[in-house]
């Protein structure tokens, strides 16, 4: 009785095929039939047609077929199934012998060869006696044969061959080669084979049909009362032959018809089994052809109904683990049926997956050792029984299911009770001989390969549990708790606690089992914190027992271990205890929920360096009794602080076991411990951040063994997190406690702190007059007042242009301590560590700061002082460096505004200037400042070229002005451009400068400079010029002489037309019309006497000038040259002379 | 059979079996049949969340046991095992337990004295 008497029989889950025996070929001398057999049997795809080859010798004896029953009359049959049959049709009794033969059409002997080929068919005939098995005839042809009717030798031959050997002509074939090109052979044959194959296969599924004929033509003689089981032997094999002719669709509504027959069977516990391995067998086959026709939920229903109708078939009480095992194997065979089918291409869902058959075949299996373990606990002395009733004549069963000290009995009534107690007792025997963990594990593992695919992380993880379980049942401890080990986060991260605990008691029983020092401690942490789940004597159990560890004894065995294992274990307990060394563990207590827990919080969130830093380590234990600890320390970021926060207490070993609730270092369960510690800053931490990176409670002593609790960080655990939630959303009122004592849930974690400097003791001020003007010194009054109460050194300033700002602002913003000059490039725009000297207390200190702004907009200016002092904080002397920064906020602007004007010497507005007439140049700045302006000088630089009233002086112009807001100062100059300077693009005439500050600066603030580059000028050749001389204003009726000067400036010489033109208020002598010509260079002058008529501001008569060689140059342009207009005063009674001198 | 009521994260806010042996592998049961939940209700989306119905039906079959989910609107889980063999629970049994139970829910969210999210250790829920 192996453990493989539940499978399945391998003839049973192969996918029938035609089986069809090749026989006259020489596979191991002749190469063209090894070819031929190559070219069969190799590569046997799936599209090819499904026959199963095999070569036998011509003279192959076959199976033996029993002569046939004319009457079933007396007929009874032994039992449902032969153990050989399905085999004897799969590999044994072929559906066709095909004979190969070489023989050519042409061949000399050909009577000979014919009646060699008639007497090998009749050998195999001879063999098959009795059996409808189809025989054909291959002719290996050495000759391509001629198409089909050409060949009148061929045809004739055929005929004559299909006579000799009974055959008829559809079972003669021809496989033509060619000797010389091997290549060809197969590939020749390999057509041919295709058809050949194809023919085979016909040939073949005529034998099955022939058989299924047979098989039921028998149905007819059998009567319901004697034959039940033939009702089923021959549905079965109608199936399977359907099956074999690959016609499954009636293959499997025959195996259902079966299926039914068999749960019609009597059934009594005598047959029990044999009805249920049957019913196992057709339903592995409806299932399995379900997922082949793709109808996968036709399978699932099937299954279902076939698990409902066997369920509860359990047969003899005695041999119920038999039926577990068998249920098992269904379930099994069923995932792996879904599994393949998956494989092949069908999709399975979440809910609907062979990982389910595996998980319920794992169930049967463990149910199987349950019952196994109650009905096969034997007395060791109890012999195994003899002779072995399990023992057979040729070694297996005739019949599916029976049992084998009864083989073909079918009575229900046991005839011999003593040979049934001995085959019930050896099946007993060889059943707790079976090693049930590994069954239960591997369908466990199938399972869980399966759920990881569809997306069930929970039924992985139980599954995996149970894994572990079994393993622990197996005894391999390790890999139980390495399972355990594995899902148990998982459990504790969704805080399901009840099966959080029960998975870390067993792994607490193997931990103990294996005397796993660090496991051991740590399960037990567990057990005893809040998260467990388990019974207060239990966790006192517990907690004695890591007491004891801790003390280097060895702890009590857990509750329902293994007998032998415990002692095993004891053992080794004994050894660990002796062992010196490896004493110390180190649990990270982070991750699990601990039966102590801690929190750490810094009173506040930053510290001034010259207070000292307090923080408080709160520990609470869950534990049922007090528990005494060693040593508590804490870990910073900077470590230098480590030695300052220690608690410990050298202790009696004998007094961790004084229940006694006194003293520092005892947790008495469920009260808050708070443990304050405090220390002094380092000044170099200033500025920084000091966190907690570690909490280590040290339970026991280093002398027994001790354990470290480390926490990262300031304390929590794994549950903590959300307890902490649930304490914050919680609106209860809780109950004030009695002393000092805090609710546990009101602490939160504070695990970093800052340090920040020494509040400063001094006073810094800003005194200025906003805004700044552009490039101006601007000057800001720092004042520093000490208010410290003992000297203070080491002062240093820093001010500027606060950093951070837009780059370019640095590059046009200048700082200096220094007004007496005005700052260049080269000064900073912060200036930083200026050193001042110490300041005594309450001296006060004034600093004017400069800042020049090369550009308008708001800036941001910092002025920062920092200084030492000295200082003791806890009786410790420090040096605290401190400081007090100021920043202000200026906004430059514009001093002024400033107007360039060029006009002509009418006072117009000119665009153009033209070459050598004289033109006003107008500068005007008008103040935009809110504060008076002292404006000192300005001077004008012109080109060396260009003549300039008044002449330019070193010194410039002294102004001495002071502007208010809003009024504006004027500088006029004269100007004339020399003809060299006319230039098409325009030329840049020069630059006025100004020098000015504010009128509110002190006599040492220099005065700045302004420079205003003048507007380019368009200076253009004129080819003619004119100048008019007359009085500034005539008289009525006195003459006004005028003179008209005409300057050629051309290199030519022109022609001119002249006239005047007459005005009302004028009477004139002169030239009216005139034609003339001038040299180049020259000047022509005209002289006419005007005689005013009227009084007042007169049109003067205009003159009119036309060039003929430049027929552009109009007399327009001309007269902006000339003046229009005179005044003209009446006639005075007297005095008149004067003003004609004057004129 | 016994029934439960888990929350958005999972943990188990109230369980309660009848009998009360075996109670550990029915806790298990529960706690597996929250992968079917969680994946029903990935499924449902965001899509139709008023309208939705609330009783997902049956989670999935065991040999011995059928597993019913439900899911608030909150989703807050209930799941209920019940034995295959009682067939007097049709599908519209099932449900209208997981509406009272889910009215009892309601009740206990409703007293201001308890805080949400704490395991319900009060009276037992009705069904």
């Amino acid at each position: 009785m192996s453990p493989t008497q539940w499978d399945f029989p391998v003839e049973l889950c192969c996918r029938p095929m035609a089986f069809v025996t090749l026989t006259g070929l020489d596979v191991t001398y002749n190469a063209i039939h090894r070819a031929i057999w190559d070219a069969f049997c190799a590569n046997r795809r799936a599209d090819r047609v499904p026959i199963s080859f095999k070569v036998l010798p011509g003279d192959h004896e076959y199976p033996k077929c029993r002569t046939k029953r004319t009457s079933y009359e007396w007929y009874i049959p032994k039992g449902i199934l032969k153990t050989g049959w399905m085999n004897k049709h799969l590999n044994l009794v072929p559906a066709l012998v095909v004979v190969f033969y070489e023989l050519d059409w042409d061949e000399g002997q050909w009577k000979e060869k014919q009646s060699e080929c008639a007497t090998r068919v009749e050998i195999v005939r001879q063999s098959l006696q009795g059996r409808n098995t189809k025989v054909a005839v291959v002719l290996i042809q050495k000759k391509t044969p001629l198409p089909p009717g050409e060949d009148m030798i061929a045809s004739e031959r055929a005929a004559a061959l299909c006579n000799a050997c009974d055959l008829s002509g559809k079972s003669l074939f021809v496989l033509p080669h060619t000797d010389h090109l091997v290549g060809y052979i197969i590939r020749c044959s390999d057509q041919q084979r295709i058809r050949l194959e194809n023919a085979f296969y016909e040939h073949a599924q005529t034998y099955y049909y022939t058989e299924i004929r047979r098989v039921k033509s028998h149905k007819e003689f059998l009567n319901k009362t004697t034959h039940q089981l033939l009702f089923v032997r021959h549905q079965f094999k109608i199936a399977f032959f359907s099956e074999l002719k690959q016609d499954t669709q009636n293959s499997l509504k025959n195996y259902r018809t079966a299926y039914n027959l068999v749960h019609e069977l009597r059934s009594h516990e005598t047959n029990m089994l044999e009805i249920k391995t049957m019913a196992g067998f057709i339903n592995y086959k409806i299932c399995r052809l379900c997922f082949q026709h793709n109808t996968p939920l036709d399978a699932i229903a099937q299954f279902r109904k076939h698990i409902d109708l066997c369920k509860k078939k359990i047969g003899s009480a005695e041999l119920s683990f038999e039926h577990a095992a068998w249920m098992s194997k269904q379930f099994q065979a069923f995932g792996d049926l879904f599994d393949d089918a998956i494989k092949m291409g069908l999709t399975a869902i979440q809910t609907q997956n062979p990982g389910f058959y595996y998980q319920q075949a794992a169930y049967y299996a463990q149910e199987r050792k349950q019952l196994a373990g109650v009905l096969c606990n034997h007395d060791p002395a109890v012999p195994y029984p003899s002779p072995d009733p399990l023992e057979t004549p040729n070694g297996v069963l005739d019949f599916y299911g029976q049992r084998a000290w009864r083989q073909g009995i079918l009575s229900f009534d046991l005839a011999d009770l003593e040979k049934e107690k001995a085959g019930i007792l050896a099946l007993q025997q060889k059943e707790g001989e079976v090693v049930h963990s590994e069954l239960i594990i591997s369908l466990l593992s199938s399972a869980v390969a399966q759920f990881k695919k569809y997306k069930c992380p929970r039924m992985k993880s139980h599954l995996m549990v149970q894994m572990g379980e079994e393993y622990y049942y197996a005894k391999d401890y390790s890999k139980a708790l390495k399972l355990l080990d594995y899902v148990m986060c998982d459990y504790r991260t969704e805080r399901w606690w009840t099966l959080h605990t029960s998975i870390l008691t067993t792994a607490l029983k193997c931990a103990y089992l294996m005397a796993q020092l660090k496991d051991y401690i740590t399960y037990s942490l567990e057990l005893l914190g809040r998260a467990s789940t388990l019974k207060e004597d239990q966790k006192s159990r517990i907690e004695k027992n890591l007491i004891k560890v801790l003390m280097n004894e060895s702890p009590e065995a857990e509750p329902d271990c293994d007998v032998s294992m415990v002692k095993a274990a004891q053992r080794l307990w004994t050894d660990r205890v002796s062992l010196a060394g490896s004493n110390l563990f180190t649990v990270e207590v982070q991750d699990f929920v601990p039966f102590v827990q801690c929190k750490a919080k810094f009173m506040s969130p930053s510290f001034h360096v010259d207070t000292p830093v307090e923080f408080y380590v709160y520990l609470k234990a869950d534990c049922p009794h007090p528990v005494r600890f060693s040593k508590l320390c804490v870990g910073f970021s900077n470590q230098e602080y480590n030695q300052f926060c220690v608690v410990e207490e050298q202790y009696q070993t004998s007094d961790v076991l004084e229940h006694s609730a006194q003293g520092t270092m005892c947790l008495v369960p469920g009260k808050t411990r708070k443990f304050t510690f405090k220390f002094v800053a380092k000044t170099e931490d200033v500025g920084k951040k000091i966190e907690i990176t570690s909490v280590d409670l040290i339970l026991g002593s280093e002398t027994t063994r001790c354990v470290i609790l480390n926490w990262r960080g300031g304390g929590g655990d794994a549950a903590s997190g959300h307890e902490a939630v649930q304490a914050a959303r919680s609106f209860r009122r809780r109950p004030k406690l009695p002393g000092n004592d805090v609710h546990w849930d009101s602490i939160m974690i504070q695990a970093s702190t800052m340090i920040i400097s020494r509040v400063p003791k001094i006073s810094v001020q800003l005194r200025h007059e906003p805004p700044a003007l552009c490039n101006e010194m601007y000057r800001l009054m720092i004042s520093i007042q000490s208010q410290e109460d003992t000297v203070i050194r080491d002062v240093k300033l820093t001010a500027g242009l606060k950093p951070g700002q837009d780059a370019n602002l640095t590059q046009k913003t200048l700082v200096t301590l220094h007004g007496g000059e005005v700052c260049d490039d080269s000064t900073p725009a912060l200036l930083t560590d200026i050193p001042i000297k110490g300041l005594q207390p309450g001296e006060k200190l004034d600093m004017p700061l400069f800042i020049r702004c090369g550009t308008v907009g708001p800036r941001v200016f910092l002025v920062y002082v920092s200084y030492l002092i000295d200082t003791s904080v806890e009786g410790k002397e420090i040096v605290c460096k401190c400081h007090r920064d100021e920043t202000v906020s200026i906004e430059t602007m514009y001093p002024f505004i400033v107007n360039v004007e060029f006009n002509s010497m009418k006072l117009e507005r000119l665009d153009h200037i033209y070459a050598d007439v004289p033109f006003l140049l107008l500068v005007e700045f008008r103040s935009a400042s809110p504060w008076p302006l002292s404006l000192e000088s300005g001077k004008l630089q012109m080109l060396p070229s260009i003549y300039c009233l008044p002449k330019d002086e070193s010194e410039g112009n002294r102004l001495g002005v002071v502007l208010k807001t809003t009024e504006a100062l004027g500088d006029i100059f004269c100007v004339r451009c020399p003809q060299s300077t006319v230039n098409p693009n325009g030329l840049a005439p020069g630059s006025y400068t100004l020098s000015w500050k504010r009128s509110s600066a002190g006599e040492d603030v220099p005065a700045v400079t302004s420079v205003i580059s003048l507007p380019h000028l368009m200076v253009e050749g004129l080819p003619l010029h004119i100048r008019a001389a007359l009085p500034p204003f005539g008289r009525v009726r006195e003459p006004l002489p005028v003179r008209y000067c005409l300057e050629n400036k051309t290199n030519l010489v022109q022609d001119l037309e002249i006239s005047m033109e007459p005005s009302d208020a004028f009477m004139f002598s002169g030239l009216k019309q005139i034609r003339l010509q001038i040299l180049p260079g020259a000047v022509h002058k005209m002289l006419y006497n005007y005689y005013p008529l009227m009084a007042g501001y007169q049109l003067l008569p205009s003159l009119n000038i036309n060039l003929l060689r430049i027929p552009d140059y109009t007399s327009d342009l001309l007269k902006r040259f000339l003046p229009t207009h005179i005044f003209v005063k009446p006639q005075g009674r007297q005095g008149g002379e004067d003003s004609i001198d004057a004129a | 059979y016994l029934q439960c009521v888990s929350d958005l994260a999972n943990y188990p806010l109230y369980i309660r079996s009848i009998p009360t042996e075996n109670q550990l592998k029915f806790h298990y049961t529960v706690h597996t049949s929250l992968d079917v939940v969680d994946e029903k209700i990935a499924a449902m989306g965001k899509a139709l969340v008023d309208q939705r119905e609330l009783y997902l039906g049956l989670l999935y079959p065991t040999e011995d046991y059928k597993v019913y989910g439900y899911v608030t609107n909150s989703k807050v889980k209930f799941v209920m095992v019940v034995d295959s063999s009682n067939t007097a629970l049709r599908d519209n049994e099932i449900r209208s337990m997981f509406r009272k139970l889910h009215n009892s829910y309601t009740d206990v969210m409703c007293n201001p004295f308890y805080n949400p999210g704490d395991t319900i250790q009060s009276r037992p829920l009705c069904v």
